[in-house]
């Protein structure tokens, strides 16, 4: 186990010594993969802060219940009740007839036409906060209410929250074609660069072959090369990222100013950071992996 | 220690180097394999050391039989062997001490058990003085001396060498021989692959003579 281990903390070293030994090239593939990572994370970031931005800013949607005009006092105080009891819903608020015309009258400045009126053309009604604002929650509520007795009409106003719903979902794939097309470019970038070294390295491992070293034990400098390079790669791209988001920050601030607005862009969390570094890393492992298992097998003298 | 029967070894093209190869080699022997150039002593040593499976036929090395074993298993049957090469296939972008480490590195011994088997390698070939200096810098009979420190670093049980003295001078060849026999003294099998006559002439070692892929004596 020590002498397993042993074997690991040397052949780390020797891959350090060996990324330092060529320092130009080693940069230059680490930008790569940094700008290369660089490019979905950007988009991503934009995302979350919109989708966030979205939430803080919007207002939440509601569900409007209309009682019919024939409903009576009991009838509202068992719609009530009902609202009361329901674990969906956030909170709710009457609104009584009388306030309604009134509220109408003193905003809309129609009291001349409502006043010409015989009577209150309006209904009893509920405005209802959900607890979840996705449209298949809102939907599912509007739905139930409808079969409720008495209610005349459900009105839900979904169409904003589906049109950034849409927008985002939109957003969400453009990320995902963009990181998958970029993860690919990782693994051919590691791919090549192994191959490179494999090329170069060809007496060495002809030799350890020949005198009894095992695959594994071949594979695992290139291997850990890989992974080295993808996670130096993701952590640049965080670091690209990152400068810019600081530039583009200073100019939003201003801007944001300039309508009255506070708005700043934030950086990736750190559990989110973390999963980065650790998917450049396996993709860097995957692609030196793939490098070393193809170009391997013409060493074997079968 | 190593049989061989029925052996034949086709490479693809169809060319037959050995044709069905029948041979002993008990633990502790000397043998030579001798022949022409192309009468398949290489072949025959790839063969025994696990590099090269036989086409038909079994080889056995400490009783496992080469042809049918895992190709994961393999390089544990080579760790039996320390080998010669024709060409020593030293690395160059190493120094002696790092170039002898490299057996013990890929079996993975303990550091401070390794660095004094390298030390005790490098002693008995008499390149103790030299252990920072790269391969290069070496002469022919020292970078000779150094694939033998590296054959024998790890004490295996058989020492194969092909064509151990083909590019040395005859007082160079001398000294080789004696080395070989003095790792044969204290117990290792040694089959050598040669045609230098003056080498078995001084050993005088049991011989395998093939001809056009036979065993002709």
């Amino acid at each position: 186990m020590r002498n397993w281990l042993r074997q690991h903390r040397l052949c780390l070293a020797a891959t350090f010594t060996r990324l330092a030994r060529t320092p130009l090239a080693s940069a230059l593939n680490i930008g790569v993969i940094g700008v290369a990572l660089a490019l979905p994370l950007a988009f991503y970031i934009v995302l979350v802060n919109l989708q966030s931005f979205a939430q803080d800013k919007a207002p939440a949607p509601q569900v409007s219940l209309f009682l019919k005009l024939d409903a009576q006092t009991a009838d509202t105080r068992e719609i009530e009740n009902r609202l009361k009891k329901h674990t969906a819903i956030a909170k709710y608020r009457f609104i009584a007839r009388d306030q309604a015309l009134a509220d109408l009258k003193a905003k809309s400045g129609l009291a001349d036409v409502i006043g010409s009126l015989g009577g209150n053309p309006l209904p009893d009604g509920f405005v209802v906060d959900a607890k979840e604002n996705s449209v298949v929650a809102l939907e599912r509520l509007r739905d139930e209410f409808k079969a409720w007795p008495k209610i005349e009409h459900v009105q839900l106003d979904s169409a904003w929250v589906r049109r950034l719903d849409a927008t985002l979902q939109l957003g969400r794939l453009i990320v995902l074609v963009l990181g998958a097309l970029l993860a690919f470019a990782l693994v051919a970038v590691t791919f090549n660069t192994i191959r490179l070294q494999i090329v170069t390295q060809r007496a060495e491992i002809e030799v350890a072959k020949l005198i009894g070293a095992t695959n594994p034990f071949i594979r695992r400098p290139f291997v850990y090369y890989g992974a080295i390079m993808g996670l130096a790669g993701g952590i640049t791209g965080w670091l690209i990222v990152w400068g810019g988001l600081r530039l583009l920050n200073e100019r939003l601030a201003g801007l944001a100013q300039l309508y009255g607005a506070n708005l700043t862009l934030h950086h990736l969390s750190m559990s989110d950071t973390a999963s980065l570094c650790l998917f450049a890393a396996a993709l860097g492992w995957l692609g030196a992996w793939l490098s070393v298992s193809r170009n391997l097998a013409e060493f074997d003298p079968e | 220690m190593i049989s061989f029967s029925q052996v034949t070894k086709r490479y693809p093209g169809g060319y037959e180097a050995l044709k069905s190869v029948a041979l002993e080699i008990q633990p502790g022997e000397m043998v030579f394999i001798t022949g022409h150039s192309g009468a398949g002593k290489s072949t025959l040593l790839k063969l025994m050391a696990a590099i090269e499976r036989p086409t038909s036929g079994t080889v056995l090395v400490n009783g496992q039989n080469v042809g049918t074993l895992r190709a994961s298993a393999m390089p544990f049957v080579r760790r039996n062997f320390g080998l010669m090469f024709q060409d020593h296939k030293l690395l160059y972008d190493r120094n002696v001490y790092q170039n002898v480490m490299l057996p013990l590195n890929i079996i993975g011994y303990d550091a401070a058990d390794a660095a004094k088997r390298v030390r005790a390698a490098l002693d008995k070939v008499g390149l103790l003085g030299k252990e920072k200096a790269m391969p290069v810098t070496l002469s022919g009979g020292e970078q000779q001396r150094l694939a033998i420190a590296r054959a024998i670093v790890h004490r295996p049980a058989i020492l194969l060498a092909d064509e151990p003295t083909a590019n040395l001078d005859s007082a160079y060849a001398v000294e080789l021989g004696e080395l070989l026999r003095s790792f044969n003294q204290v117990g290792v099998t040694v089959v050598i692959a040669t045609h230098d006559e003056q080498l078995e002439a001084r050993l005088q070692p049991r011989c395998i003579v093939l001809a056009q892929g036979r065993v002709s004596a």
